[in-house]
């Protein structure tokens, strides 16, 4: 009993040790920097979005709809302008980060778990439950998603939690193809087979052993795929299948703003400004941290 | 040998295909809201008969399997049914549609290559240059641009306050040239009529950049370091040991190998655009695919969904083929 | 002695920056190589051998420089040349063979047309007849020229069924065949001077002795000379005429192969032939040489070897000169100079 927490105290020091260099690592790598400060800024204002929005992003004052923003009134009300419900776009957009940011990391933190658990036990075990899976991420893959997406929306209805479903659904697939094949190539080296000889539980194996081996590129092309749930859940609630009105989504903004682009068009303009940047910051830091973690996913 | 490996390569892909006509037959039944409700809701009040007689008309009133088991061996024959909203079948409706997809396909694919090797090309070249600098970022915002966003942001800027380019459609009412291959591109040229020419490339060229912009961003990342990877390799230095001109040695000996990941990627990428991209069609209401399947969805058209994944299923699959036998001409080490 | 020279080297020197700072490669190194000579450059990983010989053909490129020197071939400084007069001379009158031929070979060209390449890049059987660049495209004439003396070669370097080889791809061949095409390539334009760098060292040691063979062949035959870099005494001790060592960026002995190889001067030279393990009936002890190789970063001022050397004492601070001791054999180390103390 003594052994094992004392090696436990051993693991997490070194897991700590790990963080603390790629973080300093992650800071000299300028475009990393760049991205993680401006996600922190994102996710700092998610955070206190409720406390700092100028206006009421829910209800607007109809002699105000489509003000222009405030270059052009000089008054610092409606500092981005007015939708066609009189409402404050940049107080929409403040809080709109929250639908964002929230349906973003949870899609993807979703599917890298069911995806990576998945993925490492199919590929230790093999036999029919790998097949089976295998098949099945095939056939989901040549599913258009959008189409699976949009299906799915009009089966369940509009909702957070249906979107992130929809979003889950084919999501997953990519990162168990990713860690099965990971854990493949892993499970054919020594030290699986050493602790094995040593009479280890296989789950044990698994998650000890080559998990910890094979996280660094989940992370990586975790980062990269977040951006694109972020981008998918705008498009649909583009299209009007993600959260519905009135609550802000950026999607949808753009969506309301399509029938006054000759005359307004900041309403559909900023809120895409506003994913443009999360999206790109998260890119950015993608990249950083696929430099430093693993220089090997080169290919998109 | 070769083909003998190409159609075993089809072979393969059929019980993928079959697997998402299975997938998507479930799915529609699945998803609540009677058909012949819809249906009918535009016709008024109905009596049960008609009610019924329709849904004998669909086979909608037999169990599930005997629908699925309808419908499969309709698929194997070529029959992909009948569309409930439309009354047309299937086949034909898609059939229409698929040129202007196919049209904004080849024309996105076309401007993301143009714009999107040479970048890759000459950033890995020079390096932490200003030109390599600018490009990346160019590339990184090209990547993360929501492209319906782009789209709009387009035609804001180009058809609503220049008023260059129009706003949406394919082509000006009445331009349209004789069918011959359904493009109208090169149907215009093929009938040498130049107004249907020009107003159909202005209609193509926003929609075409909205898409063609991200693809080029991804492949000027993928060739800049493919590039960079080939560029460090001996052989390169032997070609210009051999007293090579530099071009040659960039384009002739480091480009080919270079090329290999990329044209993955590229293949990927076709099979989703030739699949419709349903958001920028919808932006410009460009009648393709894409828009086709949307409406279907909400019009809870079953065989016309259904059709519509098929065919986005059989043009993944036969783009990810097409990359592999793509892959065998250019790196002689892979036999399929 | 003048007129027998292929090519001088004086006092080159060849920088890479890094962030880690400037990496001399190549310190202030001076050679000369003879016609139809065989010359061996012989030294340690890492001591600049292989920089030596892309400097000549200027094949260095950023971060690295060449800073210094001149290299005097066919009486032109090749230091001087512009760059097109310089790709005349690469593979035309000066060629290169590198040491892993897998990696060497272009994998998706086919050998043959990667020798024929030599061939149309410096024009060797375009008609004088200016017909213009498309009608040097279709020249079939040539392209049948072209691919018979590529047949050729491909024979003279000892690869067989040459008309067959000639359409495979280089994975298709084996270690040593991919050689014989490297050399091949070299051979194409008849240069008047091969760069070897360690050609065999990625091969089997019977492969190698194949290898080795055919460019003394190439050099009896044709009076080529050869320069060959390897770090393997053996090799060099069996196959060169003459043997510079090279320890850090500089030459620090040169002379006729066995007066190196029975009477070495440096120390550092005697410390290689020393640690070279010999099978003799009695087991014997190896001596390698104490310490390590330097790191080209900061090198010591003065005689790179001295912290390794036995031998050093506190004047060797400063670069020693050459002296010639024996009839061409010239060492640089101040155990065979006196010193002069600095005024």
């Amino acid at each position: 009993m003594q052994n094992r927490t004392y090696f436990l105290k051993i693991r997490l020091r070194l897991f700590f040790q790990n963080l603390w260099d790629i973080l300093v690592r992650l800071i000299a790598h300028r475009t990393a920097l760049l991205g993680g400060i401006l996600i922190c800024l994102f996710l700092i204002m998610a955070f206190i979005a409720s406390w700092i929005v100028p206006q009421n992003p829910f209800e607007g004052d109809l002699f105000q709809r489509l003000t222009p923003p405030f270059w052009k009134t000089g008054k610092m009300t409606f500092l981005l302008g007015g939708d066609e419900l009189g409402r404050d776009i940049l107080s929409r957009i403040i809080y709109g980060s929250r639908i964002s940011i929230w349906i973003g990391f949870l899609s993807v933190g979703i599917s890298m778990l069911a995806g990576a658990l998945l993925g490492a036990f199919a590929g230790y075990y093999r036999g029919l439950f790998d097949e089976l899976l295998s098949r099945f991420s095939e056939i989901l893959l040549a599913f258009p998603f959008l189409i699976f997406a949009i299906g799915v929306m009009a089966m369940m209805g509009p909702g957070f939690w249906n979107l992130i479903f929809a979003l889950t659904f084919k999501g997953w697939v990519e990162f168990f193809r990713l860690i099965r094949g990971e854990v493949l190539s892993e499970t054919t080296r020594e030290y699986v087979e050493a602790a094995r000889a040593a009479g280890q539980k296989n789950w044990v194996i698994i998650l000890r052993e080559i998990l910890p081996n094979v996280i660094h590129s989940l992370i990586v092309l975790g980062t990269l795929r977040l951006g694109y749930m972020i981008i998918m859940e705008a498009s649909l609630s583009f299209l009007g299948l993600g959260i519905q009105p009135p609550t802000p989504a950026w999607g949808s903004m753009v969506n309301s703003g399509r029938p006054y682009m000759l005359n307004a068009w900041w309403i559909s303009t900023f809120p895409g400004i506003a994913l443009l940047m999360l999206v790109l910051s998260i890119n950015l830091l993608g990249e950083g941290l696929r430099d430093i973690l693993d220089p090997r996913l080169k290919i998109d | 040998m070769r083909f003998v490996k190409i159609i075993e390569r089809i072979l393969a892909a059929i019980p993928v295909m079959l697997g998402v006509a299975v997938m998507v037959f479930a799915f529609m039944r699945l998803t609540p809201g009677d058909p012949v409700d819809l249906m009918m809701g535009e016709a008024g009040v109905v009596s049960k008969a008609e009610i019924q007689t329709i849904r004998e008309q669909f086979k909608l009133d037999q169990p599930l399997p005997t629908q699925l088991f309808h419908y499969l061996s309709g698929l194997v024959r070529g029959d992909l049914g009948t569309s409930f909203k439309k009354k047309e079948p299937v086949g034909k409706l898609i059939f229409d549609r698929f040129p202007a997809t196919m049209e904004l396909a080849l024309g996105s694919l076309l401007l993301g290559l143009a714009m999107g090797i040479p970048i890759g090309i000459w950033s890995a070249v020079k390096q932490s240059s200003a030109l390599d600098r600018i490009s990346m970022l160019g590339a990184f915002f090209g990547i993360s641009m929501p492209p319906f966003w782009l789209g709009l942001i387009l035609i804001i800027f180009f058809s609503a306050t220049l008023g260059w380019l129009p706003v949406s459609g394919r082509i000006t009412y009445g331009l349209a040239p004789t069918s011959i291959t359904g493009m109208y591109m090169v149907d215009s040229l093929l009938t040498g009529r130049m107004d249907s020419f020009l107003s159909s490339l202005e209609h193509l060229l926003l929609p075409s950049v909205t898409l063609g912009l991200a693809l080029a961003s991804i492949i000027a990342r993928i060739m800049r370091s493919s590039m960079l990877e080939v560029m460090r390799q001996d052989y390169v230095t032997l070609a210009r040991a051999k007293g090579n001109r530099e071009f040659i040695v960039v384009h002739k000996h480091a480009l080919r190998n270079a090329l290999i990941p990329t044209v993955t990627v590229v293949g990927i990428q076709i099979g989703v655009l030739l699949g419709g991209n349903m958001i920028v069609e919808s932006v410009f209401g460009w009648p393709g695919i894409g828009r086709l399947a949307v409406d279907a969805i909400f019009a809870r058209d079953y065989p016309l969904v259904q059709g519509v994944v098929i065919i986005y299923s059989l043009t993944y699959v036969m783009a990810n083929l097409a990359v592999d036998i793509l892959y065998t001409f250019l790196n002689p080490k892979i036999t399929l | 002695m003048e007129q027998k020279l292929c090519l001088e080297i004086n006092h080159l020197s060849t920088l890479f920056k890094t962030r880690k700072g400037v990496v001399k490669a190549v310190n202030d190194l001076s050679l000369k190589v003879g016609r139809g000579e065989l010359l061996g450059l012989v030294g340690e990983s890492g001591c600049g051998k292989s920089v030596t010989l892309l400097s000549i053909l200027r094949l260095i490129a950023y971060p690295g420089e060449i800073t210094h020197g001149s290299l005097l071939f066919e009486g032109e400084d090749l230091l001087k040349k512009s760059p097109s007069g310089i790709r005349k001379i690469r593979g035309r009158k000066i060629s290169m063979v590198f040491q892993d031929p897998m990696t060497t070979l272009n994998p998706v060209f086919k050998v043959g047309e990667q020798i024929r390449e030599s061939l149309v890049i410096h024009r060797l059987f375009h008609s004088e007849k200016g017909s213009g660049f498309l009608g040097h495209l279709f020249d079939g004439q040539r392209k049948k020229k072209e691919y018979r003396r590529a047949i050729e070669l491909m024979e003279q370097v000892g690869i067989s069924s040459p008309e067959a080889r000639y359409f495979e791809f280089p994975h298709q061949f084996s270690g040593g065949m991919q050689q014989r095409g490297l050399i091949a390539i070299a051979l194409a334009c008849n240069p008047s001077l091969i760069l070897a760098d360690e050609p065999t060292t990625a091969l089997d040691v019977t492969i190698q002795a194949q290898i080795l063979e055919l460019l003394k062949k190439i050099n009896q035959e044709r009076n080529t000379s050869i320069v060959l870099v390897t770090h393997n005494l053996g090799v060099a001790s069996e196959f060169c005429h003459r043997i510079a060592v090279m320890y850090a960026g500089r030459i620090v002995e040169i002379g006729k192969v066995d007066d190196v190889i029975q009477n070495p001067l440096h120390p550092y030279t005697q410390g290689l032939l020393n640690s070279i393990p010999r099978i003799t009936k009695e087991p014997q002890k190896i001596e390698p040489i104490p310490g390590n190789v330097p790191d080209l970063i900061d090198l010591p001022e003065g005689c790179a070897f001295m912290p390794r050397c036995t031998w050093s004492k506190d004047h060797c601070h400063e670069v020693p000169e050459w002296k010639e001791m024996d009839e061409d054999h010239f060492v640089r180390c101040f155990l065979y100079q006196p010193f002069d103390s600095p005024a």
